[in-house]
């Protein structure tokens, strides 16, 4: 394979509840520090959610932040990050061959719900509907924002995958390298989801709102007695390069980008399948060129409801066996689920192992669920391992839409 | 509402809609568009301010007499005297 068709990860920025840089967020998935805490909402009080900390006015003024969106500060933090991580000489790049692909699990309700809290206050007088609310809430929103900050010139546009959109922002934004339309691309997810009411509302009247008395305990995926999902903001964008273009500037190199697939259930609305997410591994192997018992960590999805985590397990015991080497852990269980932001910030969560060949494990297992008993299921400590070569992420979503990733380490 | 009132007021409302920006050299009869980074979305705030606060409903025909500080006064005073 050339090297110009080889498309690696070159610099990472991320807001997540537990940290504000990938150094900070691998230090506390490794210390099992949480980010998830209560928040107050719209019509439903308190609520646990995971609230992102960083300093929004590092890279954004006052009326920038007044005029735009959550999901757009926090595309527009990670992006500054991610290019200053990437030590490119950003000012020397050709800006109309830079490209900015993000997913979204859904934009524009935050927006759309405080315009109509606001009018409620005139008594429904339209007059004070916000002529803000357009540009706040077309689907490009946070993509869009992060041009006009950053100055990039290049196709942007986000993408619509509900909880696999992370994860397709990435392969977008590798896809679009592949084809030549862009040099540099800038792909991840990015999600505002709690600062709607709607959200907690849905989930809720589901009966898949996670409730603990301990925030920092109410998301378990693979417990006994996981009761639901934790709404979380965050976002995660990578610098992606072909390998010859990082080769040449000598650039640090977090992963190669080796499989990928997305498909679709065809099956239900929010039940997910074990069938199709099991062939969308198989599909991402096969890209990548490699067996299952290649694979050394596996980041799952499972966002702690009851019916989810099963299904998971089931795909991934359909595609790994008994006979796996692979560890398989959860970053959900930390930072709550980060919506379209999930795929992206749990994969890069991982890419250290490649280095301190540690494990993150899953936090907030009290009881395993026998159905989630997994072979190598890391739980509440990290493992030491000999050697991690090979990761893969999975990341699903409604509608059944299913993504994995599968990253390589740098080896030349 | 008295005329400094209504001048406290707008600089306020200003300094809400574009926070960055230093408003203690405004002049009051030249274009605030010219001395402050302020667009037409930023205009359209304060109007937004205006009818949200007061129900103060400016035309269309009548942007520009809100264009500078001076003309704003002006132009509000008469509405805002029993406020």
């Amino acid at each position: 394979m050339k090297n110009s068709t080889r498309i690696v990860i070159t610099g990472i920025g991320l807001a997540s509840p537990n940290g504000n840089n990938l150094l900070e967020f691998r230090q506390n998935l490794l210390a099992g520090k949480s980010g998830v805490s209560k928040i107050e909402t719209h019509y439903m009080g308190e609520v646990i959610a995971g609230i992102c900390r960083f300093d929004p006015l590092k890279y954004q003024k006052k009326k920038e932040l007044r005029r735009g969106t959550r999901a757009g500060s926090i595309a527009i933090y990670c992006a500054h990050e991610a290019i200053l991580d990437s030590r490119l000489d950003f000012a020397s790049i050709d800006k109309s061959r830079v490209g900015v692909y993000l997913g979204i699990t859904e934009h524009g309700n935050v927006e759309t719900e405080n315009e109509i809290y606001n009018i409620k206050q005139y008594n429904y007088d339209v007059a004070t509907w916000s002529h803000h609310h357009n540009p706040r809430t077309v689907a490009n929103n946070p993509a869009g924002e992060v041009t006009m900050n950053v100055g990039i010139t290049g196709p942007h546009y986000t993408l619509g995958a509900a909880c696999a959109a992370g994860n397709i922002g990435i392969i977008q934004g590798l896809q679009m390298l592949l084809l030549g339309e862009v040099d540099l691309a800038l792909g991840g997810g990015v999600s505002e989801s709690p600062h709607t009411f709607g959200v907690f509302a849905s989930f809720k009247n589901e009966g898949a709102l996670a409730s603990h008395p301990d925030p920092e305990k109410a998301c378990r995926p693979f417990d006994r007695d996981r009761n639901g999902i934790v709404v979380s903001e965050g976002g995660c964008i990578c610098v992606l390069e072909r390998l010859s273009d990082a080769l040449a500037r000598n650039a640090k190199i977090y992963g190669e980008i080796v499989g990928y697939a997305v498909n679709s259930d065809a099956f239900d609305f929010i039940l997910p399948n074990n069938q199709r997410q099991a062939e969308c591994m198989h599909l991402a192997l096969k890209k990548a060129g490699i067996s299952p018992r290649e694979i050394d960590i596996i980041n799952t999805h499972a966002t702690a409801t009851r019916e989810g985590d099963k299904v998971e397990c089931k795909a991934i015991r359909e595609v790994f066996g008994d006979t796996t080497n692979a560890y398989i852990n959860n970053t959900k269980s930390y930072i709550g689920h980060t919506m379209g932001a999930a795929g992206a910030l749990e994969l890069v969560g991982n890419l250290p192992s490649f280095e301190d060949h540690m494990v993150h494990p899953t936090i907030n297992v009290d009881n395993l669920d026998p159905e989630c008993a997994l072979k190598n299921l890391v739980l509440n400590k990290p493992v030491k391992v000999d050697k991690v070569d090979y990761i893969l992420n999975t990341s699903f979503g409604m509608l059944g839409i299913n993504s994995v990733l599968i990253v390589k380490r740098y080896t030349g | 509402m008295k005329a400094d009132e209504i001048r406290a007021m707008i600089l306020e409302v200003i300094h809400e809609i574009v926070p960055d920006e230093d408003l203690s050299n405004l002049k009051g009869d030249v274009r605030i568009r010219e001395q402050i980074d302020m667009d037409s979305m930023d205009f359209l705030d304060i109007l937004m301010e205006l009818r949200k606060r007061y129900g103060i409903k400016v035309p269309e025909e009548d942007y520009m007499k809100l264009s500078t500080l001076n003309g704003s006064v002006a132009y509000l005073e008469p509405l805002m005297k029993n406020m």
